[in-house]
């Protein structure tokens, strides 16, 4: 088989976007920009959107959004707060518990779209309000606190690695966002689901047509998508250590945003784990650029919406010379 | 509006000299003339990628060509993009229709050039210029105030002409215009083109029905890999003639018909009914035969193969395919062995943006690596066979669907029931907006799945596949999937193609099917007046 020049480039742009948009603020940023301690810190800093973008961009390619992503990632530390304060779980139950949250809302969206068939957009804005409230509700509009003894190892998943573990090179929740993306990809690439996905997205009346079950699958996409939220939930408690009901207001955007600049259409059948990944990098490298280099976070907020635009104008002009 | 025009001589209105145009290495139009006379139809006929469209597209100024030169009404004329074309008077009416489908027919006849003062439009003026351009036609359903999407296509066509015509344009270019009409539409749009002659009007037709080119045009141009093969008058050149210069062979015999033997009952449904349409449906179908279902459009036909494969909901009467009773999902119906094959392509048959390999194995992904993964590689050795032995041309099973031509579109659709090995094939409008030779292949297919001893020689003949042997020669078939008949139902709007490939027919009218004939007991003229309801 030839070595095929031009699918490579197709797959690799947005890594080379990254590595532009990483230069530039080496060029003009101070030093320390380049060091292996901020690269960690853009890896860290990346993890909670990058974890939450791994299930967007299954519901991406699926034709659908998820707009609840943020409030399920606040519900999900409520939860983990709720359940080591007031039950006296051990932090692996408590984890498991944010997560189970989690994807019991993600289950819910996919069950109402697909029976009522109301389209995503609609039903997930009605599920960020609720489970906004339902996470408010259990802290009783408050921020739960948990005694440092109790988090164990919970406040470690992003720390920065200890110098007696440096054999680690990354935190352990970033090795996690990893391990997963690789998962992902995996997924969406040699199983029947992610094949699914992709033909659902494509187009859903010839899945339909093709004897593909359209509703379980979209079921299970939308319940990945809500796992995946609390699992970045969970790294957003490692965090804070507290239960915050109010974090994460807007973090939706965020992640979609991260799947879109990684080449995902929101019209569905197209997007990849490695652009999505990319596209969380780039926006951590534009804020952590910013701050370094001493811009106030309005213009931070203007490049990086520039960047959107310019990411998809760039992606479709790549379609139209490639099709 | 019309013109004073010298019998002797009609002026040209439109021609095109040695226009060529290449695609990198492709090249798409080779020194390429036509001339079309005012009061004149050209029909342009000639297979998917013969350079047709391109051809039209230079004419209408959306791709621009290397060489040649085009004059209209004896001005030369180049135009930049489409706008410009219109604008001279040029209107593309294209297969499909570029209407907007929730306003009314006078605001989609006006679109884009609404007469306004002060950026108000003037509703008056829109109204009285939509009736003076819907008033030719002559037709109940097309009133200036109706929603364009409650129209009929064949309605929603004449907007589109109107739209043209109020313009004042002078050369329509109609580009497969019938393919979606029933007959009676078909008529209407063929008594509106004789009217547009008269007027002075330049057409050109292009389309697939030869035996409608005969009918409407006066000289027909036969385009085969970008260049001009062939410009006569209609009437001194036959159908055969054309197809021989379409396809740059003698076609062999269209339909071939090898003996089929019917086996047991593989589908069989009484009575049956779903929401809106088939009212009823009663029909036997066996292995190794093909039933064939004429009606015109809009008749149920189309809804009938729905609900049988569970795309449609079931009301009453029953349905037994193979051993299985009772309605199902499409889930269930690939299962048992049942496979559809879409009249629709773009919408549903295909998902354009995916690969040819995703697209060939979607409905079965199993047995493509070990664990239940579907291994890319595997998919695409699966689908590479079908390339082959459908002679699709695309560049490699990882290329998507979408940049294929119309036929070889329907080679990948038709790959997937064969890749999947249904025994009953459901197929709506299996040649629809295809070629020839395409079409030509669909046929031999049919009657290679019907008449199951057939199928080692297309194999041998490259038609199918062949299949590893493992034992003795004589065991090549034995383990064959294909060894057995098929059983075929295929719904189709042309009369001509049911009657050279069924075994049995039945028509549809208004929702009923009705009886089963045999293929010999009937001809295409009394099927006619049943699908009519006469």
């Amino acid at each position: 088989m030839t070595f095929n020049w031009r699918r490579w480039l197709n797959t690799l742009s947005p890594v080379i976007a990254l590595f532009v948009v990483f230069e530039l603020f080496v060029l003009i940023a101070p030093s320390s920009f380049a060091t292996a301690r901020n690269m960690e810190m853009i890896a860290r800093q990346t993890t909670i959107v990058g974890i939450a973008a791994l299930g967007m961009t299954l519901v991406i390619i699926s034709g659908g959004i998820d707009l609840s992503v943020g409030s399920i990632v606040a519900l999900s530390t409520v939860v983990i707060a709720w359940l080591l304060h007031y039950a006296g779980a051990g932090p692996l139950t408590a984890a498991l518990g944010g997560v189970a949250a989690a994807a019991f809302f993600g289950l819910l969206s996919g069950v109402l779209i697909t029976r009522l068939k109301v389209v995503p957009f609609i039903v997930t804005l009605g599920m960020m309000l609720v489970v906004r409230g339902a996470a408010k509700g259990i802290g009783r509009e408050q921020k739960i606190d948990v005694d440092p003894a109790q988090l164990r190892w919970l406040d470690e998943l992003l720390a920065s690695v200890p110098k007696d573990r440096s054999w680690m090179l990354l935190p352990p929740g970033v090795w996690i966002m990893l391990f997963l993306a690789i998962a992902m990809a995996a997924l969406l690439r040699y199983t029947r689901l992610g094949r699914h996905t992709f033909a659902i997205g494509s187009n859903e009346q010839t899945a339909r047509l093709c004897g593909v079950a359209v509703e379980r699958v979209k079921v299970l996409v939308y319940t990945l998508c809500g796992a995946l939220g609390g699992l970045a939930g969970l790294m957003q408690f490692s965090r804070l250590t507290v239960g915050d009901p109010t974090v994460a207001v807007g973090l939706e955007l965020n992640v979609i945003a991260a799947v879109v600049i990684g080449g995902g259409s929101l019209a569905g059948g197209e997007g990849s784990i490695l652009g999505t990944l990319v596209g969380a990098l780039i926006m951590t490298v534009i804020a952590s650029g910013c701050t370094q280099r001493g811009y106030p976070n309005w213009v931070q907020e203007i490049i990086t919406g520039a960047i959107i635009v310019i990411a998809v104008a760039l992606d479709r002009l790549r379609h139209r010379r490639t099709t | 509006m019309a013109e004073r025009i010298d019998s002797q001589k009609p002026a040209i209105r439109l021609q095109m000299q040695g226009v060529s145009k290449r695609f990198g290495a492709t090249i798409a139009l080779q020194d390429v003339g036509i001339e079309v006379a005012a009061g004149e139809v050209l029909a342009l006929v000639g297979e998917n990628g013969a350079g047709k469209s391109t051809l039209m597209k230079v004419c209408s100024g959306a791709i621009k060509p290397d060489a040649g030169l085009m004059r209209l009404d004896g001005v030369p004329f180049q135009p930049g993009n489409p706008l410009e074309a219109r604008r001279a008077g040029i209107a593309m009416i294209y297969q499909e229709l570029s209407l907007t489908p929730h306003m009314s027919v006078q605001e989609n006849i006006m679109l884009g050039m609404e007469p306004s003062k002060l950026g108000v439009v003037l509703w008056k003026q829109v109204r009285q210029r939509a009736i003076e351009a819907i008033k030719e036609f002559d037709n109940p359903e097309l009133t200036p105030d109706a929603r364009v999407s409650r129209l009929s296509v064949g309605s929603q066509q004449l907007v589109e002409i109107a739209r043209a015509l109020a313009i004042g344009c002078n050369v329509l270019v109609l580009d497969e215009p019938t393919s979606s009409l029933t007959q009676q539409d078909v008529e209407r749009l063929f008594e509106i083109i004789g009217r547009l002659k008269k007027q002075g009007k330049a057409i050109v037709y292009i389309s697939h029905f030869i035996e409608e080119v005969k009918r409407v045009a006066d000289t027909v141009t036969v385009l085969r890999d970008g260049r001009v093969v062939g410009s006569k008058d209609v009437k001194a050149i036959s159908t055969d003639e054309i197809v021989s210069l379409m396809v740059g062979r003698q076609v062999e015999e269209l339909y071939p018909r090898s003996e089929r033997q019917a086996g047991e009952v593989v589908l069989d449904i009484e009575d049956l009914a779903g929401l809106h349409k088939p009212k009823s449906a009663s029909l036997t179908l066996r292995r190794g035969e093909v039933l064939g279902i004429a009606g015109l459009v809009g008749a149920g036909r189309t809804e009938l193969l729905r609900s049988l494969f569970g795309l449609e909901p079931v009301r009453k009467g029953r349905i037994k395919i193979g051993v299985y009773t009772g309605p199902a999902s499409p889930v269930k119906r690939w299962m048992q062995g049942a496979g559809l094959l879409s009249e629709d392509r773009k919408e549903e048959g295909l998902a354009l943006s995916l690969s040819v390999s995703d697209n060939v194995t979607l409905s079965k992904l199993k047995g493509f690596g070990p664990f239940g993964l579907v291994l890319p590689s595997r998919q695409d050795k699966a689908t590479k066979r079908w390339l082959e032995a459908l002679d699709i041309r695309c560049r490699g099973p990882q290329q998507s669907v979408q940049s294929l031509s119309g036929g070889n579109q329907q080679k990948v659709a038709l790959a997937r029931l064969l890749q999947h090995d249904v025994d009953v094939l459901l197929l709506d409008e299996p040649t629809r907006g295809i070629d020839v030779a395409a079409k030509a292949l669909v046929y031999k297919l049919i009657n290679a799945l019907a008449s199951g001893e057939a199928v080692p020689a297309l194999r041998l003949a490259g038609i199918l596949p062949a299949v590893e042997n493992k034992g003795k020669p004589d065991d090549v078939y034995r383990d064959s999937p294909h060894r057995q008949p098929k059983a075929v139902l295929m719904v189709s709007s042309y009369l001509p193609e049911l009657m050279g490939v069924c075994d049995h027919v039945a028509v549809m009218c208004r929702g009923k099917l009705g009886p089963t004939y045999r293929i010999d007991e009937v001809n295409e003229h009394e099927l006619m007046l049943e699908a009519t309801g006469k």
